[in-house]
């Protein structure tokens, strides 16, 4: 039996390991990172759709799903907890042919090719969970409706010199799409694909099939579809973004993306009423900045208690500084407790962490002589660094020091 | 042991609202915003769901559109539930009294329905102007064990004439028994006040309810407790934790400047049972560059370039550049703009203080700002 109609199905893949950000995702996926003192990657996307008005999400998942299915849940916090579509955990299943893990951005979606065709809708939107960006999805919807296409996928003018980190779309003066390449060495444009797409559905799903059952293909959007309907001359559109949008998929383009939330001429604005971003809130009184605390270009969630002195840092939900602890240019993620005089210099301290009293992590650039030797240190979840224990620049350490 | 599941909770919204009539003007009692994002309902419902009651009627009088649209369906109290769950009960007047609830005992008898279709085998009634985080198990334990008729939870405090005239003042005996009830006397010194939690078995109350409609009695404080003393049982259990009773402006002020005692904070707002409230999706409290913030409670949403001290601030509040803010409460989405400044002071929500703008009042008597005021 089919579900009520929708007009439109959004498919976020959020099965990436993100294998970039190391210990910060040994335990959980990329989209469940946290970000911007009380965030996880993933709300962006889920916000944004909710704000679109498109209230059916199917959220993929694959690798390290824990976290991140207990922080969806049933979809409450973004108001996808509906009667009719709402927000739907998608794992890769057994079936009677076998075990299948989802082995492409492609192959994920044609394994829910069902769920899709319950919901009968005209378009599906893809989406992933890596990105910080605010976008109205029905505004691209709209443009792939006036349009006619059979795809739709939004493009961001990059500078030249990036180019060539990104899938890379070649538009004529229409803005239809003539030719793709994943990363090239030689860019002949600069607009970067943002893997967000609109499909027509009924065009998506013949190609997703043909796909499926060439034993050559990587199971992939970029690789595989995108390609395909461009050798076949469909009609697909570059629909062009110019607000802010960032990878987050480093440890230096997460910890950038976090500084620009304090930088005011950066367009991320999180207190916009209009386009909330919506998340899962931590049940915790509001902060407490204690008497000795100093506290200057910082964002503090609840549940801290701060004692010390805190610059250019973000701290998440219940992260505790003790007396005389010093945290610059940082980001704390939740739980997280700094015993006194330890210092924190441009560094990410993940979950539920204790930096011992005295310890020192990271360290100012202009301290470091040999400048390929500074980079962000990183301490993944759950870490304990023990009273005067030392993490130099660049440190990426998962387990107890 | 009694099953907390079989305890039906009632709370009273507008009890004592005479106490703070500028902060009740256009709200109940129970929607008094506390604490920098709590409502003060909060505290008797968060305390009603950490001891395991998961059915909760609210019995309102008045002004209670503020109090809906805080409560909502419940979900944030995980109260959103097909069974039992969260209540809103309007003053729905009777046939046979069809006008305006006088007392406690008419107000039940409104909601006389509500309570026998809980089939709850015991009822907790709470009023909402005591700040605690009270395990209400021990209490409905000591009730059941006892084969009391009525519990009546008090604190023990020294309070001032002036407090008392508002106040219920209990005399309890060794043996738990309550053996005198004082209503509003002028007497000062150390008492037993009744914090106005109350158990009861649910037919035990219907009968109460009843026999009182009948004899036209509406005080619940007059005609049960100090009426009945000696024909039901009737028992005190004291409540050793930290509880303050918001029975003036002055008393609202102290309760919150609480809050930067930490050790009271911890207990009020432990983390294992935490004090539910509505989620407001905002930011977290972002701070500017030369601010200064010390011995302060902050919300999110706050934007803070000035300086603040021993001073709670509620959600979306704008401190400005070369503002000061001492010793005061702000509320939700005010403004304190460039070089203003607010010391012993309250300012109800969406106040803006203009630029260069001073208030001061004093600890013992806080200015109150209305709310919505240009200054």
């Amino acid at each position: 039996m089919n579900h009520i109609k929708k007009e439109c199905v959004a498919m976020l893949l959020a099965g990436g390991q993100g294998s970039r950000l190391y210990a910060l995702t040994q335990d959980m996926a990329k989209p469940a990172v946290p970000y911007g003192g009380k965030y996880r990657i993933i709300d962006f996307p889920l916000s944004n759709c909710v704000n679109s008005g498109i209230d059916t999400v199917g959220v993929l998942t694959q690798y390290q799903p824990m976290v991140l299915n207990e922080y969806i849940g049933n979809g409450q916090p973004w108001g996808l907890d509906r009667a009719h579509g709402g927000v739907h955990v998608l794992p890769p299943y057994e079936t009677a042919s076998g075990k299948s893990w989802y082995s492409g951005t492609a192959n994920a979606i044609y394994q829910n090719i069902g769920f899709i065709d319950r919901y009968n809708p005209e378009y599906v939107v893809i989406l992933s969970g890596d990105h910080i960006y605010k976008m109205d999805y029905s505004k691209m919807v709209d443009f792939h409706k006036t349009h006619n296409a059979d795809a739709t996928i939004a493009v961001l003018e990059v500078p030249w010199e990036e180019a060539p980190r990104f899938g890379i779309m070649t538009a004529d003066a229409d803005g239809n799409i003539t030719e793709f390449a994943e990363k090239p060495k030689e860019p002949k444009s600069n607009l970067a694909s943002m893997g967000i797409y609109v499909f027509s559905w009924n065009k998506l799903r013949k190609y997703l099939i043909d796909n499926e059952n060439d034993a050559e293909a990587t199971k992939d959007f970029g690789k595989n579809i995108i390609p395909a309907m461009l050798d076949n001359k469909e009609k697909m559109v570059a629909y062009h973004f110019d607000g802010y949008w960032k990878d987050v998929g480093t440890i230096d383009s997460l910890w950038e993306a976090n500084m620009d939330v304090l930088d005011p001429n950066v367009p991320l604005d999180l207190l916009d009423n209009s386009w909330k971003i919506y998340s899962r809130n931590p049940v915790m009184p509001p902060h407490y900045a204690g008497p000795e605390s100093k506290i200057e270009n910082s964002m503090i969630a609840e549940g801290c208690e701060i004692n010390g002195s805190i610059d250019f840092s973000i701290l998440f939900a219940g992260v505790t500084v003790e007396e005389g602890a010093v945290i610059h240019d940082s980001i704390i993620m939740p739980g997280t407790v700094v015993k006194k005089g330890a210092v924190i210099e441009y560094a990410i301290v993940g979950e539920d962490c204790v930096v011992g009293e005295g310890a020192h992590i990271g360290e100012r650039p202009e301290l470091v002589e040999d400048k390929t030797q500074w980079g962000v240190a990183v301490i993944g979840h759950h870490v304990n660094v023990s009273d005067k224990a030392v993490a130099p620049p660049k440190a990426m350490i998962s387990k107890d020091i | 042991m009694a099953s907390m599941a079989n305890v039906l909770g009632l709370i009273f919204a507008n009890m004592h609202e005479q106490c703070l009539p500028e902060l009740t003007k256009a709200r109940a009692l129970a929607s008094v915003p506390f604490g920098s994002k709590y409502r003060l309902i909060d505290f008797p419902l968060s305390g009603m769901v950490n001891s395991g009651i998961t059915q909760v009627g609210i019995i309102t009088k008045q002004n209670y559109y503020s109090l809906m649209n805080h409560l909502g369906m419940g979900s944030e109290w995980d109260l959103a539930r097909k069974t039992g769950g969260l209540h809103i009960l309007p003053p729905y007047g009777r046939e046979s009294a069809a006008k305006m609830y006088r007392g406690r005992l008419e107000a039940l008898a409104g909601v006389a329905e509500f309570i026998s279709e809980s089939k709850a085998e015991y009822v907790v009634m709470s009023d909402s102007n005591v700040i605690a985080n009270m395990d209400l198990r021990p209490i409905v334990d000591f009730h059941e064990k006892n084969e009391a008729d009525i519990t009546c939870v008090y604190g023990t405090a020294t309070l001032s004439e002036e407090r008392t005239a508002m106040q219920t003042i209990l005399y309890v005996d060794a043996n738990n028994t309550v053996y005198d009830v004082l209503a509003r006397p002028s007497i000062s010194g150390e008492v037993n006040v009744a914090l106005n939690v109350y158990v009861m078995k649910r037919k035990f109350l219907e009968g109460i309810i009843r026999d009182s409609e009948c004899r036209s009695l509406y005080s619940f404080e007059t005609d049960i407790l100090q009426h009945k003393l000696h024909d039901f049982k009737i028992l005190g259990y004291k409540y050793d934790k930290y509880f303050e009773i918001i029975d003036s402006m002055k008393t609202y002020y102290k309760a919150t400047m609480d809050m930067m005692n930490r050790d009271i904070s911890r207990e009020v707002f432990s983390l294992d049972t935490p004090i539910y409230t509505r989620v407001r999706d905002v930011a977290p409290a972002k701070y500017g560059i030369d601010c200064n913030v010390k011995g302060s409670v902050i919300a999110d949403g706050c934007i803070i370039d000035g300086i603040v001290e021993n001073s709670v601030l509620f959600r979306g509040v704008k401190v400005k550049k070369g503002a000061v803010v001492k010793n005061a409460i702000v509320m939700q989405d005010c403004v304190i703009d460039e070089k203003a400044s607010f010391t012993d002071a309250i300012a109800d929500k969406d106040v803006t203080l203009s630029k260069g703008r001073s208030i001061t009042g004093s600890p013992d008597f806080p200015v109150y700002i209305s709310k919505g005021a240009v200054v």
